[in-house]
């Protein structure tokens, strides 16, 4: 400075000194929480089985009236249905559908609610335009939305997962919005700002990256209610067509035999149980690691 | 009461040896170490240290504040009147809380309640302590509320807290603090985070509640300006040490610890230095009558608008430095924004090179933007978390056409320049320090080849030693680029050190402009005169030398 105040070289070389700190990593970190290891395990297991199942049983569609409505025994591990049709397989086969369909519900709102958030959030003439729509869409219940959806356009998996993608935008716009508002005030958005960075380039380095890690916690929650609503919309009948074994359609079968074979109803009620338990557990897991509160210890 | 301990001359409070460890994994193994103090009746003793000290570790240990299993006291004793206090069980603490010792916070925002009438709040103390009826408590609260000066307290009584303007609610604590009469006050940082101007107020009213009634006040602050203007006694700390303890007249004319003498060192004095008379020089931007208004009417003639900058002009020459100062709220930082175009402006010129850039739309500005830039307060913030040090340096030279590898070889060379190894551009903004973060703003808005460069309040966040190291960074890139700086400060110190002009603002509106010597010798508008009136340590040993 112009005084001339000399500067004591001491507190200068601590300042200029640089940390080298070794630093867990965030995999690792989110690994070590027991919700996470143990319901990603859970998961992974039902993936397997999702995947490699189908391989080691029989047809789910093969009928065989002479053993209908069998109890579980060592050659039908989960029991017949009305028609004969192996439990077992079915509740195997109906895995993948769940899964399926979580996984792209998941995909397809947080796809579609990035982007409306993301713009929504920044492009302040079309915020309220587009709340307004989702604050539409959240006033109607999702399960009678998807069911009129559904009858609209006629049942098949594709318009299943898309009527259950609707109800989940909402949720997913206000949250990357809410994060968008908080992060545009932030200097260093600023100073890109004020360093010339082009809109697309602001959005993509400086702020999509603070909405992944709460994206990531949505999308567990997201993927275990569709599995949840899928098979509500099977039990009713308004679900994925009656010939394709999801957990909810052999449900929905079982419902006039309960009183005579519980297993028809409970082993994919089981099934399904599991696999969104697994989910939110891991789901409450994530959130826990990756709270912003708790990154920041990090 | 039990004011037989300020008469017997037992001090208030006594520390001995205390040892207070920190949880594993942290950057040292004692938050404190050794620390013995002590506070006698009617004496203010100021904690004075940097960020990580350990002085706000030492008051809320006194308290019983801190978490007992994160920041364990492992050796030494806290005597309170004489009692030991250090390991009394939680019942017994709360009771003395309140009664025989009370604290006041940096944020009274936060520390009172949103949801409560702050008169309630004082009453909840009575209530707790003490066997009053309903209408006893109303006096007592009505009392402690005059001595504080608080104006209309019968009509205060029934605020809430956003109702009150900082300083009030800072008195408000103080009278909560206050109303059963402790023996000892603690005081964490009361001042920080209001402005001079009320701080002068707070800190009389400290003084003067200290001589009434002959109450013992540990204050803690970073602050020499403060430490000056009310410490009977300085304790100095360092990373959890005591470094140097003593009268203040005598810590602060004579400081035997070289710390001591590189904290007082490094406070900036109120006298502005010679500067060498500057010549012509060419103007780098030019401000014509800046308005800007926040919020909009109502549709039904409601709504809320605020006049944030009123016809504001000025002009910037290369190589100079315009210090824009005021309070909060005056406008000062509207200005910046509105400079570096980050606020839409509602009328008004912003020209640069004869281009005003007020009437350009955003992608018109874009190529201009290059030529001012802006360093923010908070080093924590400035940088994006997920992103090196390298490439928040070059994204800006790169929009502007920079292949990577000329760009990094520019950032390369800045941060030579601004103090820091070139190998560090690798590195993420948490692996730096305050200081070093700074350093890195100013070599990424430097990277931009800028005319102008605005500091906005770039070195108030920092600690006094890091903050001269700064200035003087910010004053050699200056000469060395023949910048144009507009530093926008509430500090006068700091603007008195560094600016050849000084530009007073006050409620969205330029009330003084001149030489920063004339601004600080003759003061023209009765705003200027009160805000260096208000300067802490103004009439002290600070300004000795």
């Amino acid at each position: 400075m112009a005084t001339g105040r000399d500067t004591d070289p001491a507190a200068l070389s601590a300042d200029a000194k640089l940390p080298t700190r070794q630093e867990a990593s965030l995999a690792s970190l989110v690994l070590a929480n027991r919700g996470v290891f143990w319901g990603g395990a859970l998961l992974l297991v039902m993936v397997a089985i999702a995947v490699l199942g189908p391989l080691f049983t029989s047809d789910p569609m093969a009928l065989n009236p002479i053993k209908r409505l069998k109890p579980p025994t060592g050659e039908f591990l989960f029991g017949t249905d009305f028609l004969g049709r192996d439990v077992f397989a079915r509740v195997i086969y109906g895995a993948r559908i769940s899964l399926a369909v979580g996984l792209a519900v998941a995909l397809i709102a947080i796809s579609v609610g990035l982007v409306m958030g993301m713009i929504a959030g920044y492009v302040r003439a079309l915020d309220a335009v587009i709340m307004r729509v989702m604050d539409g869409l959240m006033a109607i219940p999702g399960i009678l939305l998807a069911i009129a959806l559904i009858s609209l356009s006629g049942a098949t998996l594709a318009t299943v997962i898309v009527a259950i993608v609707i109800p989940e935008i909402p949720r997913v716009v206000r949250l990357v919005r809410s994060v968008v508002l908080t992060v545009r005030e932030e200097p260093y958005v600023e100073a890109a700002i004020a360093a010339g960075t082009r809109l697309p380039q602001i959005l993509l380095r400086h702020i999509l990256p603070n909405t992944i890690a709460p994206l990531i916690v949505q999308a567990t929650y997201i993927s275990g209610s569709a599995m949840l609503t899928e098979s509500i919309l099977g039990f009713l009948g308004a679900g994925i067509p009656p010939e394709i074994p999801s957990w909810g359609n052999i449900m929905s079968e079982g419902r006039t035999y309960f009183q005579i074979s519980p297993w028809i109803i409970f082993f994919p009620g089981i099934a399904l149980a599991f696999t969104v338990l697994a989910v939110n557990i891991v789901g409450d897991g994530l959130r826990d690691t990756l709270d912003p509160r708790i990154a920041r210890k990090m | 009461m039990s004011h037989d301990s300020r008469a017997a001359g037992v001090p208030v409070l006594e520390i001995r040896g205390l040892t207070v460890t920190l949880p594993e994994g942290a950057d040292r193994k004692y938050a404190i170490e050794e620390v013995s103090l002590s506070v006698g009746a009617g004496e203010i003793v100021c904690i004075v240290g940097e960020s990580g000290s350990g002085k706000s570790v030492t008051a809320f240990t006194v308290m019983g504040l801190t978490p007992r299993k994160e920041l364990k006291p492992v050796a030494g004793e806290i005597r309170l009147h004489g009692r030991d206090i250090l390991n009394l069980p939680e019942r017994e603490m709360r009771r003395l809380r309140g009664e025989k010792m009370a604290m006041i916070f940096q944020e009274p925002m936060t520390a009172l309640s949103p949801v409560m009438k702050v008169g309630d709040q004082i009453a909840e103390v009575l209530e707790i302590h003490t066997e009053l009826g309903p209408r006893e408590r109303r006096e007592r609260v009505l009392e402690a509320m005059r001595d504080v000066n608080l104006p209309e307290p019968e009509r205060l009584y029934h605020s809430y807290p956003h109702q009150l303007s900082g300083g009030q609610r800072q008195r408000v604590m103080i009278a909560m603090a206050l109303v059963l009469d402790p023996g000892l006050l603690i005081a964490d940082e009361p001042t920080t985070a209001l402005d001079v101007t009320t701080q002068a107020q707070i800190l009389e009213l400290v003084k003067s509640i200290q001589r009434r009634h002959g109450t013992g006040v540990l204050f803690i602050t970073h602050d020499f300006g403060v430490v000056a203007e009310i410490a009977h006694r300085v304790v100095v700390m360092r990373e959890g040490r005591v470094v140097e303890q003593g009268p203040a007249a005598e810590v602060l004319t004579r400081p035997e610890h070289p710390y001591t003498r590189m904290l007082i060192g490094s406070v900036p004095s109120l006298t502005p230095p010679e500067r060498p008379a500057r010549g012509e020089a060419e103007t780098a931007l030019e401000v014509r009558r800046l308005n800007k208004v926040y919020g909009h009417a109502g549709w039904f003639g409601g709504g809320r608008v605020v006049h944030a900058a009123k016809d504001v002009d000025l002009t910037l020459c290369r190589g100079e430095t315009l210090g824009v100062v005021g309070e909060s709220g005056s406008g000062k930082s509207t200005v910046a924004r509105c400079i570096v175009r980050l606020v839409d402006i509602t009328s008004g010129e912003i020209l640069i090179d004869g281009v005003d850039l007020a009437k350009l739309r955003q992608g018109e500005l874009r190529p201009h933007r290059r030529h001012i830039q802006i360093v923010f307060q908070d080093p924590y913030r400035s940088l994006n978390p997920r992103r090196t040090v390298g490439q928040s340096i070059i994204e800006g030279p790169m929009n502007f056409g920079l292949s990577r590898e000329e760009a990094l070889e520019r950032a390369r060379e800045l941060m030579r320049v601004v103090g820091l190894a070139p190998e560090a551009l690798d590195r993420f903004p948490h692996q730096f320090s305050g200081g070093q973060r700074q350093r890195i703003c100013i070599a990424r808005a430097l990277a931009m080849e800028p005319r102008v460069l605005i500091a906005d309040e770039a070195v108030s966040a920092l600690d006094v030693s890091v903050q001269a190291q700064v200035l003087d960074l910010l004053d050699e890139v200056r000469r060395r680029f023949d910048l144009a700086v507009l530093f926008i400060t509430h500090d006068l110190r700091v603007a008195a050190q560094i600016c050849d002009r000084i530009m007073v603002m006050w409620h969205g509106r330029v009330v003084e402009q001149g030489p920063t010597a004339r601004v600080f010798r003759e003061p023209s508008h009765d705003y200027t005169r009160r805000l260096l009136a208000a300067a802490p340590g103004r009439d002290s040993f600070l300004e000795a030398g």
